[in-house]
This record gives structure tokens, sequence and C-alpha cells, in this order.
């Protein structure tokens, strides 16, 4: 393509970046919870797994400026991420580790 | 508007080639380097014929043998095949996409003197036994190229050999890295106005999958790499059974790395044949999309197939299922590409250069590759396979009937961009020919001595082995060593040219794309002015060749940086950094991490303008 | 004569080097998803003790993570007062990111010893193997972190980082803040799920 001007991206403020330090540290609180709190243990994983994932997003989406940068950064974070965990899923289950009712 | 410049006359000197960051001399640097590498697997690969010539072979020892073959695959991969493709990303893709230089040109030199250190690091193996008291000159890694635990643990190989395989792999793979960003960079953020992502050329596409797969894939094999690490140096028992380890897992990581790696290898040069074919053949290339998609879903798909490398290990039904599979279904867009490139030629008016005799050995070569390939994707077929002959078939039909021819052909097509001087014709059809036959001789009947029961990796063998395999081992030594007279008639051909070739003009061939239009070789800044492009092939109309619309013009000299001694300074701090745990000795690695960081930050704070 | 190279033309419209770094991060998350991939795999498969149950301390890393996301936070805080060209603030925000760093890596550092003295080092197991390797290399990477943040300081002390250089500082934010993601993950894999 032409010239393409650069990228415009809003900044959010520093009130924005104070309350999603918040929200981190809430979440955080929370997953330590889970943790300590016995009635939750039958909901460990899934549990750890979305407010870790919630915690990962914000920081990326919003300290890491992603949601309002270039599509293309997501795609150049996101695919390599999502092999990632493709990768570490299929060990699991050729180690074993996870199974489907092995 | 037209500026008045002389044309910049680049320096001269060994100072002007230490400090280079010029994309040309870059490639030209790693051509060199490459070819140097790959002569050197080529007499790995001699010495491992006459070995095998005849059964009860005494040419050299097992341990010898086992450091042959090694060090000719680990040569082959990693310091022949990688960096002879290096050595056309980087002379070609800033020309095709119309860029005075990459994104990066320091960068551009640290992979390469990263690549040169690394591989004399690992070669330095062949002579380095006295060092360890050895007692034999050769302690050269002897783990095969693939290093399968607990082989490579230091109770079965306590020599220094697998400690020169895993320093010296991991050295070179931040060299791979490292040009992985900047040519990602450089295509997608450096390319002339007008040149939309589907007007690239195939091989600038190709090469970004390429790299996209290299910066995917490296990290794995590091891991893989630092893990064997610990456990010979630091004690750790991460591939040892009696702690729980699992052998696995180094197969697992080792592979997750090795199969895009041999797309890594071999996508390059289907981008060189997707050049060569529509220019020897006057006629664009068929289903150009297609040929960029199929790429780009090779480089998807290369990541869910690894495991039928291991289908003799036990991996279940259900794993050996579904990487057969997804084996069968990558055969797909592989297949595709080959139709497209026979209907190129189809219909065209075919001139026989020597590049286009390369180009089409290549396809027909592939095919044959690729055939065996598919027959390895069945697991109760690949239980005959594996570990035999027929395998090391397979590889050679598709890495040196692949990548290459198809590096030969890139080399006769763009020789005479890089030099200014065109490659002898004739001497170039004597060089095609010998090989051709030389490899099938030396290759093809590994098919048959593989399926008749010749393990790979074996040092000799017996009369009794099998049937005729005594008769097509010798075979295939002649063949081998026809490749070596092959490759004598084209080094001829290189040194001859340099004085008596001819002058080759800026497009010598009718080319469709930018590189075509500069001189031959181009100056520092590349172009005059940068090109705006309104086609995916710039220079072909349907009447004649079409003239470049001249770009805004910029400065009245296009700039050229001076050079940097920073990427050669940085650079050495690694071998040194593996020279510490090679030869234990603490010490180094502070000398080694020292220079990384004083070079870094000189780099860093050095004012260097692209 | 020569434009800075900040005024090059770019295909795609954003600054090279940011393009660069968003690549390397996601060249990142396959050198850590293998290392933690191999975490996941060994679990539960140590042939003797210690094991993660008896070893872990979930209070001491629960305040390490906390430590990591607040450095985020005054990470941006310092990128925002480069970008305005607020320089006294910005030396104080991309000092404060260095220090907590430092805390955490000091925390590392005893948890680690503390480990050794209860008698699991790299050799004795798995869990071991794996843990010293995982958690050892994101530290690191902090290291490095805070290596690149305190140099940036000193160039904002010799005033030789200032607004033009905003994209430098960001760049480092997005490393530092990349290390900070890979320890939630890791908190919540090696540490909450045991």
């Amino acid at each position: 393509m032409d010239q393409v001007t650069p990228v415009e991206h809003a900044h959010p403020g520093a009130a924005t970046y104070l309350r999603i330090a918040a929200v981190l540290a809430i979440l955080t609180v929370l997953e330590v919870g889970v943790f300590y709190v016995p009635v939750f243990h039958a909901i460990l994983v899934p549990a750890l797994l979305i407010l870790s994932a919630i915690k990962f997003t914000l920081v990326v989406m919003f300290y890491m400026h992603l949601k309002m940068d270039s599509a293309f950064f997501t795609f150049l974070f996101g695919g390599p991420l999502l092999l990632a965990c493709c990768v570490a899923l299929a060990l699991l289950f050729l180690f074993g580790a996870i199974g489907l009712g092995k | 508007m037209s500026a008045v410049h002389a044309p910049a006359a680049p320096a001269t000197g060994w100072k002007s080639w230490i400090t280079t960051t010029d994309h040309k001399r870059i490639g030209m640097l790693y051509f060199f380097t490459a070819f140097g590498f790959f002569l050197i697997g080529g007499i790995e690969a001699l010495m491992i014929r006459l070995q095998l010539a005849q059964p009860d072979g005494r040419l050299v020892s097992a341990d010898t043998y086992n450091q042959l073959f090694t060090m000719h695959g680990t040569t082959m991969v990693f310091l022949a095949l990688m960096p002879l493709s290096a050595a056309f990303f980087n002379y070609i893709i800033p020309l095709q996409i119309g860029a005075r230089d990459v994104a990066f040109p320091r960068l551009n030199a640290f992979s390469y003197w990263v690549f040169l250190l690394g591989g004399l690091f690992i070669n330095a193996s062949w002579f380095a036994g006295p060092l360890f008291h050895a007692g034999h000159l050769n302690v050269a890694p002897n783990g095969g190229w693939f290093g399968y635990a607990n082989l490579t643990e230091r109770q079965y190989s306590p020599g220094p050999n697998i400690d020169f395989w895993l320093l010296g792999l991991q050295v070179l793979g931040i060299a791979s890295l490292a040009a992985g960003f900047n040519f990602i960079v450089t295509i997608l953020n450096m390319r002339a106005p007008g040149m939309r992502m589907m007007r690239l050329p195939v091989f600038s596409w190709m090469t970004l999958v390429t790299q996209f797969l290299v910066i995917t894939a490296f990290p794995v094999i590091t891991v893989a790499l630092v893990l064997l690490m610990f456990d010979r140096f630091f004690g750790t028992h991460f591939y040892l059974p009696a702690a729980g380890g699992d052998p696995l897992l180094w197969q697992h990581l080792f592979w997750l790395f090795g199969h895009p790696e041999v797309y890594i290898l071999i996508l390059p040069a289907m981008g060189i044949i997707s050049e060569v074919l529509p220019t020897f053949a006057r006629k664009p290339l068929f289903g150009y999309t297609v040929v960029v998609y199929s790429g780009v879903l090779i480089g998807f798909m290369g990541w869910g197939v690894w495991s039928h490398h291991m289908f003799s290990v036990g991996l279940g039904p259900i794993a050996d299922s579904v990487f057969s599979g997804t084996t069968m279904l990558i055969a797909v867009p592989t297949g595709v590409k080959i139709f497209n490139w026979i209907a190129t030629l189809w219909g065209g008016q075919i001139r026989g250069t020597t590049a286009l005799h390369f180009a089409v050995g290549f396809i027909a070569m592939f095919v044959i590759g690729g055939l065996s390939g598919v027959m390895h994707a069945s697991p109760p077929a690949d239980l005959q396979q594996t570990d035999t002959y027929f395998v090391v078939a397979h590889i050679h039909y598709v890495l040196f009937g692949g990548t290459i021819l198809g590096l030969f052909a890139g080399t006769y097509y763009w020789w005479p961009k890089m030099t200014g001087r065109l490659l002898s014709e004739t001497l170039g059809k004597w060089h095609f020919w010998l090989i051709i036959i030389g490899m099938n001789l030396a290759f093809f009947p590994m098919h048959f001595i593989g399926l008749l029961g010749m393990p790979r990796r074996i040092y000799t063998y017996s009369r009794d082995l099998g049937p005729g395999i005594a008769t097509l081992n010798l075979v295939s030594t002649v063949g081998a060593f026809l490749i070596a007279v092959a490759l004598l008639v084209f080094i001829w051909n290189l040194w001859r040219t340099r004085t008596h070739g001819q002058p080759a003009g800026d497009d010598p061939w009718g080319g469709a794309t930018l590189e075509w239009t500069i001189p031959s070789p181009p100056p520092p800044y590349n172009f005059d002015f940068i090109p705006t492009v309104v086609s995916r092939l710039p220079r072909w109309s349907t009447t004649q060749m079409r003239a470049i619309p001249e770009g805004s013009p910029e400065e009245s000299l296009p700039h050229v940086p001076s050079g940097s001694i920073w990427p050669l300074v940085t650079a050495l701090g690694l071998p040194v950094l593996a020279c510490a745990p090679l030869t234990h000795t603490l010490w180094l690695a502070f000398v080694g991490a020292g220079l990384l960081f004083f070079g870094i930050y000189r780099w860093a704070f050095e004012p260097f303008e692209v | 004569m020569t434009h800075a190279a900040a005024e090059h033309h770019t295909s795609m419209g954003v600054p090279s080097r940011k393009m660069a770094f968003w690549a390397f991060i996601g060249s990142e998350c396959l050198l850590f998803g293998s290392l933690i991939s191999t975490y996941l795999v060994y679990k539960g498969r140590s042939v003797v003790g210690p094991y993660p149950h008896e070893i872990l301390n979930i209070p001491l890393t629960s305040f390490s993570t906390f430590d990591l996301l607040m450095s985020s936070l005054m990470m941006v805080l310092a990128l925002a007062a480069v970008q305005r060209g607020d320089m006294k603030w910005g030396k104080i925000w991309l000092l404060s990111t260095a220090l907590l760093g430092i805390v955490f890596l000091g925390m590392q550092t005893y948890e680690f010893t503390s480990f050794v003295r209860e008698g699991l080092t790299l050799q004795t197991n798995l869990f071991g193997a794996t843990f010293f390797v995982l958690t050892g290399t994101h530290g690191a990477h902090v290291t490095v972190g805070v290596i690149w943040l305190l140099t940036l300081f000193f160039r904002a002390l010799q005033g030789k980082l200032g607004p033009e250089h905003a994209l430098t500082v960001e760049i480092s934010g997005l490393y530092w803040h990349f290390v900070d993601v890979v320890w939630i993950v890791i908190f919540t894999v090696v540490y909450l799920i045991q």
C-alpha cells in the first residue's frame, strides 16, 4: 500500500492504569483465596486458569497497549501464544498428564 | 528533479568487510562461508561413502564414523543449507521489495558473525581432542544430528563431543533467531510503495513464512538443548528414567523444532524456483495466490506433524493415527505447488538455461522425495522404513534433490545480479547433468538398501546383511563421487567467470521483478529512486518490458550507513561464553558475558542511521 | 542530508523496532511455553521429595506476584511521563520499576536459598530441576529487564533520555510487562495449581 499514516492510538490516562492495577491486585487476592479456601477446591483449576487469564489479558491489552495498537501486533503475539498453548496441551496428552479417560 | 550523483564506490579492504552492514556484502559472506561448510559436509559424506563402499569397511573407526555422520547432518542442515538460503534472503529480498537494506542492518551483520563463529566452534571439535586429553584428535559430536537422549547424557557420552554440539547449536540458534526477526520486519515493513502483500514475489513470501517458522521453532530446540546442558553439567535428570525423567521428552522437544526445521529448509528453495520457472517460461507463475496460500498453509500445518518421526517409540494408536493423518494432509498443499509449477511451464516459451534445468530437476527430485515421505506417513509401513536407509533416501531426495538443486537454480539465476557476470552455461550444464546423475546413483539405491534391511548409522555391514546390499552401496559411493566432480565443475565455473564471465547488465534474463531494474552488481544504496509498484510483475507488460515509474526522489544521494564493528564484537562474546562450560573454566563465562554486554552497549548507543 | 530513521516510510504504518519486539515476544512465548510444558509434563513424577506442597511458600510468592504487578503499573506511568516530556516523573517511575524488580529478585533469591536449605536443589528430583530451570529462566529475564531499566534511568539522569526516545521506553515496557505476564502464568501453574 502507499504511504500509510502511522497508526494512531489513544493513550489511556493514569486513572485507567491505576484502576487496572487495582483490578489486578484484587484478582490476585481472589486467586490466593481460591487456593486457601477449601470450598473452592472442586473448581480450583478452572477458576485459577480463568482468573490468571483475565490478569494476563488485562496486562497485555492495556499495559502493553495491544488493544489500541495495530491489529497486526495482536497477530504477532497471539499466533505464537496460541501455538504455545496447543503444543503444551498436545504434550500433556502425549505424556498422559491429562487424558480422555485413558 | 534528477539528482546528479557520483555512484558511491563501495569501500574496500578487510576493515570494510568486518564492519559491513550492507545486506549485499553480508549475503556474499553468507554464500562463501556456507559453501565452504557445504564442502566440509561433503567431504564428511565422501568419507562415509568410502567406508560403506564395501562390507567390513576399515577406513575409519566406529567412533569416527559416528562423528562423520553426525557432523555431516549437523553441518549440512545448520551450516550449509540454512545459511545458503540466508545468502539469498540477504542479497535478494531488499532488492525484490524495493528497499535499500534490511530493517536492522547491524543485527543482520551480527547474525552472520554468530553463524561463522558458531560453525567454527563446532568444527573445532575435529581437532580439539588433545585439549580434552582424549587420546585422539577428533572429538566431534557423535550422537546423530538429532542427538537422542539418553545416549547424549554424560553417562553414555562422557567426552566433550556432545558439549560441542549442544553449545554450538545454541550459539547458531541465536544467529537464526536474530535473522528471523530482521527479515519478518523487513518484508512486512519496508516494501516499496504499491507493493501490497499479494504483489510480493513468491521468494519473498516463502522467506516470510520461513522466518515465522524460525522464530517459533528455534526456542523449542533451545529449551531441549538447555535441559540437556543442565543434565550434562549440573546434574539434573531431565532425560534420565532413573529419576522419573523421560528420554521421549527430548524427542518431542527436538522434533517440535525438527519438523518445522525441514520446512525452513525447503520453503526458500520452493520460493526460488517459483521465480526461476516463470522467468524462463516467459509466463507468470500459474496460480500465484494458491502457491502463496499453500506455502502459508505448509507453515502452519508443519507444526502438527512432528511425532511422525517417533512412530516406533510406542506413542499409542491414538497419537500414531493423529500424526499419520496430519502428515498425509500436509502432502496436499505441497502437491498443489507441484501442479502449479508444472502448469507454469506448460505452454510457455521455454529457455533452457542452467537455472531452469536445476528448477525442473528440483520438481522431479522433490516429487520422488515426497513420495517416499508419504510412504513414511503410514505408521505400519514406517515401522519397516524407520531407521533404515529408506529414510536416508527420502531425506536426500528432498534436501539434496530439493533444497540444494533449488539453491543452485538460485545461484545461476542471481549470480549475474550479485557479481555483474554470467556464469558459464556450458559448465553449468555439465554441473547439472553430473550432479543429477550423481545424486540419483547415490540416493536411489538407498531405497532398496533400506527396505532390504540395512539400518542407518552403522559404521559397517556384513556381506551377508542382504542380497545386493554390498553392490548397491558401491553404486551409491560412485554416485557420491560423481556429485563431488560436479561440484568441482561448479567451483571452476565460479572461479573462471570472475574474470572471463560475460558481463550481465541490469537484466540478463528478462525478469519480472524489481531486482532486475538496477545495475549488476547494484550500487550500495540499491535504487536511485525507490520505485512505485503497480502490479505483481512490475517489469512485464503484455507487449514489452515496462519501465518502472519513478517514485518520489529522495535526497541528493541516498544515504548508506558507514558500518559498525559492534555486531562483530558482540558476536565474539557468544563462542567465548560457550567455551566456559566446554572447558570447565568459569572466568571465560565472565569474559564472554562481558564482551556481550560491552558490545551491546556500544551498539545501542552508537549513532547509526539506516 | 539524511533523514532520521524515524521518518522512514513503513509499509504497515508501525515502527519497525516495535514490530520486531512483538515478534520477539511471540518467540518468547514458545520458549517459556516449552519450559512450562516440561514442568507440567513432569509434575507428580518425582521419585523422591521434597514435593511442591511441602515446600512452596504461597504467602511469599503472592507478595512477589503483587510486587511484579505493581512494577508494571510503575512502568506504564514511566512511559506516560516520558511521552509527555515530564522527565522528572519519568525518572522516578523508571527507578521505581527497577527497584520493584530488584525486590522481586531478592525474594526469588531468598526462596531459592531456603529451598536449597530445605533439601530441594536442581539435582534432587524432577520438581527441583523443572522448577529451578523455569523460574531461574524467568529470573534471568527479570535481571536483564532491571539492567535495561537502570540503563534508561541513568541515561535520563545524564539528560540523554527524553520524549524523543519514547519508543525505546515503550519497548522496554513491553519487555517488562511480558516478564510480568509470564510470572502470572508461572504463579498459577506452578504455585497455585499443585
